[in-house]
């Protein structure tokens, strides 16, 4: 079953033609990636399944419902979480308060509760504070849970916006370059951990990235993009073996590393 | 990519900037001084003057106003021009009820929250998708449009406004004399405290941080960012209010005049003098807000221009606020 499909997707900016006529979808319990050539309009894709940009045309079905144009919040309620390609957290909370920012959408304490302190609101606190801290622990950084996050190293900070996105419950979890300033060994580590996300908390991925040998080792099926347009779909040796793909990716990227 | 380097220092080592505040930090000692203050501010009026009082009257007010916007600005990173209108809400709400109907001081509070949130839900449900400093315009037009309806309006007195504002009691006992009202604004300003203080540590006080500091990535995690910059737009709206209406009984008369762009500056500027978002921050920047005139009120005319120059200097050295920054 398809837990998101997009269908003839378009968007343009100021008459520049982003993504045309993409079709694709992603399989309940995969892990799956988007690659193509720089600027060949993937984060676009993301921002447009994520509500931050509203794509001109087409239709993106989510878990059985139309979430085409709809605002991030409420997609991220629906059950699909993101991370950014450049880091985005909070830089001046701790870590803590970085996870604790994706249970918000899943409690509801307001004002009264907040002044008052009831019973109700304290042990949502407290219910808030063991899921994200459980959170911290299954990305691996439980110990630094109360340093500013700025603080703390890039990879870790990595896992910070991780164990974030898993604090919103997803169904779907989009990771947009997630191996990007990583180490061998970090990178070692992600792969491990994305296997760990689907396998151990059932979380369907899809994930952006440059690094051929991360994708290749991690995806079930891959979907490849050019100019905005589909170009080749599959497993790893499909997608590795398409003349297209070899001509508009990996062949331009072997000449620009040569 | 180890442009974040590794070796700054733990939580456990968090540091101030300042000596005598390093001493602050340990809770015992922080009870001390707290205790300490309380009880000079229960006092006072046992061995002060009129003016004393009615200059520390106007603290707890300028107290509790000030605390209502750093609920805006401090919280929720909200740049507004135009608190005062809150406060001009309340104030009418208060003077037109028990002046015109006859209705007791008491049940124009409910009255005057009623009126703050409209009046909140009114200028900020179409604004708050507006970026920071497009809202900042907006909210200096809607405190004007404040005044001058109040101003025009034959209910709210015209431009010599309402008088004779009955003076409230509590269980037949006459709120009168200033030093009773030095307490209920003492009170006030506590309350306005204890309030700040739970909304700042709660599901709801985080909320406003995280969209204070990324709009973007808290949308990404689910917040209905327009819904909770709403939130604290009322919640300020509501502590203008209330202040308003307290304020309206002790003056027992209101002018269009008291509610000027000017008297919103002046608010803003105790926020951001004493150091947004830091509840004591705030607290000494309605302080000096308030003492500084007074205190230096033999320079006459030329106070104002001294008082500007040591903000100016203030805002140098210290453009986070006077409070210091918890750094770790």
């Amino acid at each position: 079953m398809a837990l998101l499909k997009v269908e003839n997707l378009g968007l343009s900016f100021a008459g520049l033609q982003v993504i045309k006529e993409l079709n694709f979808s992603v399989e309940k319990g995969s892990i799956a990636s988007l690659i193509g050539p720089n600027g060949a309009g993937k984060t676009s894709v993301f921002n447009c399944l994520t509500g931050f940009y509203k794509p001109n045309s087409g239709q993106i079905i989510f878990d059985g419902k139309g979430i085409t144009r709809k605002r991030p919040y409420k997609i991220t309620r629906r059950g699909m979480a993101r991370t950014f390609q450049n880091l985005r957290l909070f830089k001046k909370m701790t870590v803590l308060e970085n996870v604790m920012s994706g249970m918000h959408c899943r409690t509801s304490a307001g004002a009264i509760g907040a002044i008052l302190r009831t019973g109700a609101q304290r042990r949502e606190e407290a219910e808030i504070k063991e899921f994200c801290e459980s959170c911290l622990d299954f990305v691996g950084i439980l110990d630094e849970k109360d340093r500013t996050a700025s603080n703390l190293s890039y990879g870790h900070q990595r896992r910070v916006e991780w164990a974030r996105a898993l604090a919103t419950r997803p169904k779907l979890l989009l990771l947009d370059e997630p191996a990007a300033g990583l180490n061998f060994d970090e990178k070692q580590q992600l792969i491990e951990l994305i296997k760990r996300i689907r396998d151990e908390l059932n979380i369907t991925i899809l994930l952006i990235e440059h690094d051929m040998g991360l994708v290749m080792k991690v995806s079930e099926m891959i979907t490849v993009i050019d100019y905005g347009q589909k170009i080749a779909q599959g497993n790893a040796e499909d997608v590795q073996n398409d003349p297209r793909v070899i001509e508009a990716y990996l062949g331009r990227e072997e000449d620009e590393v040569a | 990519m180890d442009r974040i380097d590794a070796k700054a220092p733990t939580s456990a080592e968090v540091t101030h900037p300042g000596g005598p505040l390093r001493w602050l930090e340990s809770q015992k000692n922080r009870l001390i001084v707290l205790s300490v203050l309380a009880l000079m501010a229960m006092f006072l009026p046992l061995i002060s003057n009129n003016y004393v009082l009615e200059v520390m009257t106007n603290v707890w007010f300028y107290v509790m106003l000030c605390l209502g916007l750093n609920i805006v600005v401090g919280y929720a990173g909200l740049l507004d021009l135009g608190y005062a209108a809150f406060f001009a809400v309340g104030a009418y709400t208060t003077g037109i009820l028990t002046s015109h109907f006859g209705v007791n001081f008491w049940l124009t509070i409910p009255a005057a929250v009623f009126f703050s949130i409209c009046a909140g839900v009114i200028i900020g449900g179409p604004t708050l998708r507006l970026r920071s400093d497009y809202l900042a315009i907006v909210t200096l037009g809607f405190g004007e449009i404040v005044r001058i309806i109040a101003r025009n309006l034959e209910i709210t007195g015209g431009a010599s406004g309402l008088i004779g504002i009955e003076k409230p009691s509590l269980f037949g006992f006459e709120i009168s004399q200033i030093s009773h009202f030095y307490y209920v604004f003492l009170v006030l300003a506590c309350l306005a405290c204890f309030v700040s203080y739970r909304l700042q540590h709660s599901r709801l006080g985080r909320a406003w941080q995280y969209v204070r500091e990324d709009e973007d990535a808290a949308e990404a995690m689910g917040i209905d960012r327009v819904a909770i910059k709403l939130y604290a737009y009322v919640i300020g709206a509501i502590f203008g209010g209330v202040a308003g209406c307290f304020f309206a009984a002790k003056m027992t008369a209101i002018s269009p005049e008291t509610f000027t762009f000017q008297q919103s500056v002046l608010i803003l500027l105790g926020v951001v003098l004493g150091g947004m978002g830091k509840i004591p921050g705030v607290i000494i920047g309605a302080f000096a807000l308030v003492l500084f005139p007074e205190v230096f009120r033999d320079l006459g005319s030329s106070r104002i221009l001294v008082f500007a120059i040591v903000m100016l200097v203030i805002m140098l050295y210290r453009p986070e606020g006077i409070w210091p920054e918890k750094k770790s």
